[in-house]
């Protein structure tokens, strides 16, 4: 759990960031989402003191942050950067093994985490630990900054754009990938992101920031039913609004009743997808097929019309 | 554009270039004779400088050898032709000295002439063109160097050249060369040493402290605009002044000449590139790579260590091989204020207008220097080679 109690960061006369109090329930992922210069990078900073806050306190577990020197805190926390920042002149292995380094693990215990790692990124260990930074494709390169982030086995990471740097279906891949870690792992996850859509994609609870405020701190669907201030609304962008509310939900959760022809929807599969699948069929219903390949029965246009509606 | 059914001329620009100067250098002097070595010398073609066998033999070989450059040939095939015209002509200008120089006359001079000069640098010019065109690896320019160094050294150790009035020279003073041999390198090492050892520091400081940067630097520039001659003198003043008010300070050499001010103005000169390149090298490491060894708990030393000096290490060693080069070239300099060095022989041979002597001092300083520039070039490209790309 991590707690941010009324924390401010002041350069002088400006404040960039002000009065933020908010709480990450463990095992969960926050999402700030904010333009530039609204101060959500600073805010990710101070959680790991790169960034020392003027005023407030930061609790990890309970414990304030300060608690220990900067360095030592950091080593506990997983941090992922846009650009991925690997070191140029270090394989991919000794990237991923900076801070088991750090930490003094022994050679084989280093080897064998580092090996697991790689796999479970699926980069074939054989084939990629020697290799340097520059030899790997944009989206291996981004694997690897998360695989060193997580080398240690820390309960929180922090990610900073981690995305912002990788094309739209690589982007794709990499943030299922890491929705899918992240249920597997049940690490904390804070990330700053400028792109409100991969906010409520990935974060159980997303925390709006402009001019250094944190506008609402709430669950994707209530940031799009009921968005706090006029800013908030903006930035969820009107036009959008309901497929991303469709968005949230799988089909398992709209399925109705009965039988109909067509090609069928994987219960999986999110709402909007369904919406777009009804629409591009010109059919008002298709059937829904479970992961066991049975059918369920049916989704609807007029079904998930009233679900994209606005929460009374 | 070229019609496909007339083919294009196979010549190659430079190669053209290379046959003229071959050809007006063939008839050129090959080799000066002088009766003794301070008289003006007379001019002595190839086919009066060497037996006519030889000579026709070396006309053959540089005809040939010009002949590949001329035309489009492959990079290997020119490298050998300048490298068998470049032994032969080394090898032949020894055989020049012993057929001029009278029997049992110890006066006599005999040096290369500008038809030697010429042809020699016709086909240097060929070899590092093809070397170019072949991109050897690191690695293989070391091995080439190690081998021409070898190939030299068998010339002089089997007495090849003893005839030309350089070896001459050299062996009137042998224990002199050496002796100021070793103090030339002293002086040139010593004073890169002592400045690594405050520059590299004084570098990481000027990129830590950005208001010291630019006061720095700039204080630098301007010990680096001073000319070398004013700076030594400039340095007698202070230098006299400890030597003679410090105690102990004279016990340890210190004076106001000899190789004290020399060390000293040579270290001067170096504080500046190696302060400017490691300022430079540290300030190009990726400002990414940077904050994520911050971020995963590196301390400041840490980073330093394991980041930040190893990804600029190839500026540095480039800063290194500039003050080496440099340092190697002013050392000469020293000889002036007493500081010894291969310029002793530089000032001797300008003071009698015995020219062998001067290129006695000059050679080896231009070899030596030349040495450096490729094993640091070669040592900049190994340090740079694995993550040379971000």
């Amino acid at each position: 759990m991590i707690e941010l109690e009324h924390v401010s960061k002041r350069y002088g006369e400006t404040e960039v960031v002000s009065d933020v109090t908010l709480t990450v329930p463990p095992r969960s992922i926050a999402a700030i989402v904010g333009t530039s210069g609204s101060g959500k990078t600073t805010l990710l900073r101070m959680i790991n003191r790169l960034v020392e806050p003027s005023a407030g306190t930061i609790k990890l577990d309970g414990v304030d942050h300060r608690s220990v020197p900067p360095h030592e805190l950091r080593r506990r926390i997983g941090y992922v950067i846009q650009g991925h920042g690997l070191f140029p002149h270090r394989t991919v292995a000794q990237n991923i093994a900076t801070v088991p380094a750090l930490l003094g693990w022994p050679r084989a215990k280093t080897k064998a985490r580092v090996d697991e790692l790689l796999t479970l990124f699926q980069l074939d260990p054989a084939e990629f630990a020697a290799r340097y930074p520059h030899e790997l494709s944009g989206g291996q390169q981004q694997r690897v900054g998360v695989a060193r982030a997580l080398a240690a086995g820390p309960n929180l990471l922090l990610m900073d754009e981690p995305f912002g740097a990788l094309d739209p279906i690589i982007r794709a891949k990499a943030q299922a990938d890491l929705l899918s870690l992240q249920a597997r792992l049940g690490t904390t996850i804070i990330l700053v992101t400028h792109d409100i859509e991969e906010a409520v994609l990935l974060g159980h609870r997303i925390a709006v920031m402009d001019a250094g405020r944190v506008l609402q701190y709430a669950p994707p669907s209530e940031i799009l039913a009921r968005p706090a201030t006029p800013f908030v609304e903006a930035l969820v962008g009107t036009g959008e609004r309901p497929f991303k509310l469709l968005s949230l939900k799988p089909v398992a959760e709209a399925v109705e009743q009965g039988i109909v022809e067509g090609e069928p929807i994987a219960a999986s599969a999110t709402q909007r997808d369904a919406l777009a699948a009804l629409l591009w069929s010109g059919r008002p219903a298709l059937p829904v097929q479970s992961a066991e390949g049975v059918i369920i029965g049916k989704v609807t246009v007029a079904g998930l019309s009233k679900r994209a509606a606005r929460p009374e | 554009m070229a019609t496909p059914d007339r083919p294009r001329p196979s010549f190659d620009k430079l190669g053209l270039v290379i046959g003229i100067v071959a050809a007006a250098a063939a008839g050129a002097p090959f080799a000066t004779f002088r009766a003794n070595r301070i008289v003006p010398g007379e001019g002595r073609a190839i086919w009066e400088a060497l037996p006519a066998g030889w000579a026709t033999a070396l006309l053959l070989v540089v005809a040939g050898a010009a002949l590949v450059a001329m035309l489009r040939s492959p990079a290997p095939a020119r490298l050998a032709a300048a490298l068998a015209a470049l032994a032969t002509l080394a090898l032949l200008i020894g055989t020049a000295a012993h057929h001029l120089t009278p029997p049992d006359n110890a006066y006599a001079r005999v040096a290369p002439a500008s038809g030697f000069w010429l042809l020699g640098f016709a086909f240097a010019l060929l070899a590092a063109d093809a070397l170019t065109r072949l991109q050897l690896s690191a690695t293989a320019r070391i091995a080439a160097l190690a081998a021409v160094a070898a190939a030299i050294w068998l010339l002089l150790a089997l007495g090849a050249w003893d005839g030309l009035s350089l070896l001459k020279e050299y062996a009137n003073r042998a224990d002199r060369f050496w002796a100021e041999g070793a103090r030339h390198l002293a002086l040139a090492l010593g004073s890169l040493a002592a400045a690594i050892v405050a520059g590299i520091p004084l570098g990481i400081l000027c990129h830590r402290v950005s208001g010291l940067r630019d006061a720095v630097l700039n204080l630098l520039n301007m010990i680096q605009t001073i000319p070398s001659i004013a700076l030594f003198g400039l340095l007698i003043a202070p230098l006299g002044w400890i030597a003679a008010n410090l105690p102990g300070a004279s016990v340890i050499g210190i004076r106001g000449i000899g190789a004290a001010p020399a060390a000293l103005a040579l270290f001067l000169y170096s504080l500046l590139p190696m302060v400017a390149n490691t300022v430079v090298g540290l300030a190009q490491v990726p400002a990414a790579a940077n904050d994520a060894a911050r971020g995963m708990g590196m301390t400041a030393r840490q980073r330093l260590t394991r980041i930040e000096l190893p990804l600029a290490l190839p500026v540095i060693l480039a800063g290194i091989r500039i003050v080496l080069v440099q340092n190697i070239g002013l050392a000469t300099i020293a000889a002036l204020i007493g500081g010894g060095g291969f310029g002793v022989f530089v000032f001797q041979g300008l003071g009698q207008t015995a020219m062998d002597l001067v290129l006695l001092g000059a050679v080896p300083t231009v070899a030596l220097a030349f040495a450096a520039a490729i094993l640091l070039d070669a040592a900049v490209e190994l340090t740079a080679a694995p993550g040379s790309r971000v």
